[in-house]
């Protein structure tokens, strides 16, 4: 893996688990007033975790493959509701809501953390 | 299928809020309906929801709801014993259509968030979509 690749790799990958979770609280939002329907989520920090540095898995030989894991191998939870209500849904809109503006700010602060290196790269580049 | 976008998720959302307002638009409209028999009343009409799953997507997480059915309610009509009226049977009762306007009244609220909501993802979604694009410049 190149220096670059290297060097945004871990801002890529937040973003698009970022990018995964909007679409999940999306969903959870879409169906709030579907009977049966079961609230999702994905747990940041062990998402984050597995998919830049493969998890827990532990190498104890040097034949073992690197997992290299990516975001798509992301454990998708099913949130315990605070008040479960008669018709099976799980959605408590004020959770959902709360969850999907922390998610929106922490994806545009991982933006600027990538338009910062992006920016640095370009400066080390033109030598200025 | 193809795969669900966020836009898909929040739009097709959107519209299935938009039938279950036309229904709660109907069921209002038509309170004062009344009828000379039982079988010709106005059934108050609600929509079914179900969670649409894209088969690409597997165990994503993404989903979105669509109205797969409008369901008329069977319960009883009113009966009122109104002998003058003009609609009255020969027993002088008129039928009036089973609704409960303030179910209907709280109904169409949670409609009209639940509506809300989904445009609020969508504008989020949106700003940081173009946001996204415009990285590094």
């Amino acid at each position: 893996m190149n220096a670059i690749d290297q060097y945004l790799k871990q801002d890529g990958t937040a973003l698009s688990l970022r990018q995964k979770r909007l679409d999940i609280l999306g969903s959870n939002i879409a169906n709030a007033a579907t009977p049966h329907f079961k609230a999702r989520d994905i747990d940041f920090a062990s998402a984050f975790k597995s998919a830049t540095n493969g998890g827990d898995l532990v190498k104890t030989s040097s034949m073992h493959i690197d997992t290299g894991g990516t975001a798509d191998t992301t454990d998708v939870k099913y949130r315990v509701p605070v008040s479960p209500s008669l018709d099976g849904n799980t959605v408590e809109l004020h959770v959902e809501q709360l969850q999907f503006a922390e998610n929106a700010t922490h994806y545009e602060a991982t933006l600027q953390f990538l338009n910062g290196r992006i920016q640095t790269l370009r400066s080390a580049l033109k030598g200025e | 299928m193809k795969a669900l976008t966020i836009f898909d998720v929040s739009g097709r959302a959107m519209a299935a809020q938009q039938v279950r307002l036309n229904t709660v638009a109907s069921n209002l409209a038509n309170v004062m309906s009344i009828s000379g028999s039982a079988d010709t009343v106005y059934k108050p009409m609600k929509p079914v929801f179900e969670t649409q799953y894209s088969n690409l997507q597997g165990n994503s997480g993404i989903a979105t709801v669509d109205t797969v059915g409008i369901q008329a309610s069977d319960a009883p009509p009113e009966k009122r014993y109104e002998p003058n009226h003009p609609l009255a049977d020969k027993d002088g009762y008129i039928y009036a259509p089973p609704i409960d306007q303030s179910a209907e009244m709280v109904d169409m609220l949670e409609t009209s968030r639940q509506y809300q909501n989904n445009i609020e993802v969508l504008s989020t979604a949106k700003t940081l979509m173009l946001k996204t694009i415009s990285v590094g410049k």
